[in-house]
């Protein structure tokens, strides 16, 4: 199929953002004085330590979370809420259950009526790009977690958004499983181009993955450093093996281990503190 | 067969384990399927025994308990007669009218409290002092406030069936996972869909188990209603073989009950399969 050419646009910014959660005594600071302004079609990388706040900066991008000083725009409009411009991978299990992979990929055109034909064959298509074609008719509870990556990744980029944000979506997964996604993930974004903001805590993923890679401190997450990463692409698992990759891994672990974290503290999602109503 | 006995057993003489009486019995085909027929049948018996022994035992007397063959003439007799069918049929007509709308009323507020806070908080507290008034102690004053007996029978099976589908639906509602809200509306679902698409499939699991268990109070509560204003129905037929003194009948029309209520509430669950095709055991379609 032709090289689809991606939506115009796509350039996120963040200025001078703060974001708080929780309620009363029990709120606290996430990140604070995020300056960010990402190019179109940029695939750039949130690196920092668990629970420095880098899902909810890409919470407060999809709209799922608001600041609570500064701004934050998708090409030069203020964000105010959830839209299939702006695309969300979980780390896991957020396919609905009750539909099939096929319907769960065409949920998108669906919600803009897009007619039944058009949708399913849209649908297939993208299904096609992530190698699931034959699993358009099972329930995502029949798919391994890696499969059920591959589906969430066709259902955000169907609705061909300006940017593609990914919480950790390899996280959850084995270490060749991993693999396998980061090299089809550069594989299905070369065809649909679109700027990613890709949250990991993984250097080598980060390394492997990203045009740019923005280090974050320990909480209240703050840039620590802004980092080019200027691999040619396409780019092949001997990376890893480059002295210059080896030399960037080295600078990110300097970087990670920095500031001291103390205890570890809990994974944040971009829906808020986690828990049983954990939406902010 | 004692050669397929004995070589089932030797893997476990190999263990170095002797096979007492009970390992035996296990390794027997259909093992299962036997013990229940042999409890069954010593039930049978046993009510047998008592019955037609006439046991008195002073605190409970079996004097005017049919035996289960007087019982199954009765049923026969039942089954030929043409009384049958008017009682069957007022029955089911009232459990599925008093079913239905606790259905229709039990998933509509139920969607409504767990969903918006103005409609719990609106809703809930009036609800909360209602539920743990038992539905039987509904039906003198249903008798008083609905001019029909077939109505206020009706609203006993509904106020019955209300608050377990009620209750199941708010807990199906809040318990939908809120990370599938934030997808969907990433993905660019309104709140009429995202209620449609998200929240009523992520409750239907919950609400199917409550409206079995509705179905089976839909039943209990009938059955008393028609015992005490009914004139035709399954209870009020088990009631009048008590003051007619038919006591082989009120056997019957017991058993009557227990099958009606199971058959229906296997109903609820089969259609309720069907709802939720995704939640079957290996995903089967």
């Amino acid at each position: 199929m032709s090289r689809s050419v991606g939506s115009s646009g796509g350039r996120v910014a963040v200025e001078g953002g703060a974001i708080r959660l929780g309620r009363g005594s029990a709120a606290f600071d996430v990140v604070e004085d995020i300056d960010l302004d990402i190019a179109p079609e940029q695939f750039v990388c949130l690196l920092g330590p668990s629970g420095c706040g880098k899902s909810t900066l890409l919470g407060a991008v999809a709209g799922h979370l608001s600041l609570q000083r500064g701004r934050v725009s998708l090409d030069g409009r203020d964000i105010a809420g959830p839209h299939p411009d702006r695309g969300i991978v979980f780390q896991q299990h957020t396919l609905f259950p009750w539909r099939s992979v096929l319907d769960n990929v065409a949920f998108g055109p669906k919600m803009k009526g897009v007619g039944k034909g058009e949708r399913l064959a849209a649908a297939r298509d993208f299904l096609d790009q992530v190698g699931l074609a034959d699993f358009a008719d099972h329930y995502p509870a029949e798919l391994s977690g890696g499969m059920q990556q591959r589906v969430e990744i066709a259902r955000a980029l169907i609705n061909r958004p300006r940017v593609l944000l990914m919480d950790e979506p390899f996280g959850a997964l084995d270490a060749q499983t991993r693999l396998t996604m980061q090299e089809l993930l550069l594989k299905v974004w070369s065809r649909n181009r679109t700027t990613i903001l890709f949250v990991t805590h993984d250097i080598d993923e980060a390394l492997f993955l990203a045009d740019r890679i923005v280090v974050m401190t320990p909480r209240p997450g703050r840039i620590l450093d802004d980092l080019a990463i200027d691999f040619a692409r396409p780019r092949r698992r001997d990376l890893i093996a480059d002295p210059r990759f080896t030399t960037l891994k080295r600078h990110c672990l300097t970087l990670l281990h920095a500031e001291p974290s103390g205890i570890p503290l809990p994974r944040l999602t971009p829906i808020g503190v986690p828990g049983p109503h954990g939406a902010a | 067969m004692s050669a397929a006995v004995t070589a089932a057993l030797a893997p476990v003489s190999a263990g170095g384990r002797a096979p007492g009486r009970l390992a035996l019995l296990r390794l027997l085909p259909g093992r299962p399927l036997l013990l229940r027929a042999a409890s069954l049948a010593a039930s049978l018996a046993a009510w047998h025994l008592a019955a037609s022994g006439k046991v008195d035992l002073g605190m409970v007397s079996f004097r005017n308990v049919p035996t289960p063959a007087d019982a199954a003439r009765a049923a026969l007799a039942l089954i030929q007669s043409p009384t049958l069918w008017p009682h069957l049929g007022a029955s089911l007509a009232r459990v599925l009218s008093g079913f239905l709308a606790a259905l229709a009323a039990g998933i509509g507020l139920g969607v409504a409290i767990g969903r918006f806070r103005l409609a719990r908080d609106l809703l809930l507290p009036p609800l909360e002092v209602l539920r743990p008034i038992p539905a039987v102690a509904w039906i003198p004053l249903a008798i008083l406030m609905f001019p029909s007996s077939e109505l206020s029978m009706a609203f006993i099976t509904f106020t019955g069936a209300l608050f377990p589908i009620l209750l199941n639906t708010v807990h199906g509602v809040e318990t939908v996972n809120p990370r599938l809200v934030a997808s969907a509306r990433s993905l660019g679902a309104g709140r009429a869909a995202i209620l449609r698409e998200v929240i009523l499939p992520g409750a239907t699991p919950s609400i199917v188990t409550g409206a079995a268990i509705g179905m089976g109070t839909a039943w209990f509560c009938l059955v008393t209603a028609e015992m005490i204003s009914g004139q035709y129905g399954i209870g009020y037929f088990t009631w009048e073989s008590y003051t007619l003194q038919n006591y082989d009948d009120i056997v019957v029309g017991m058993l009557l009950i227990g099958l009606l209520g199971m058959g229906s509430s296997l109903l609820v669950r089969r259609v309720g399969a069907l709802l939720t095709p995704w939640a079957a055991p290996g995903g089967a379609r």
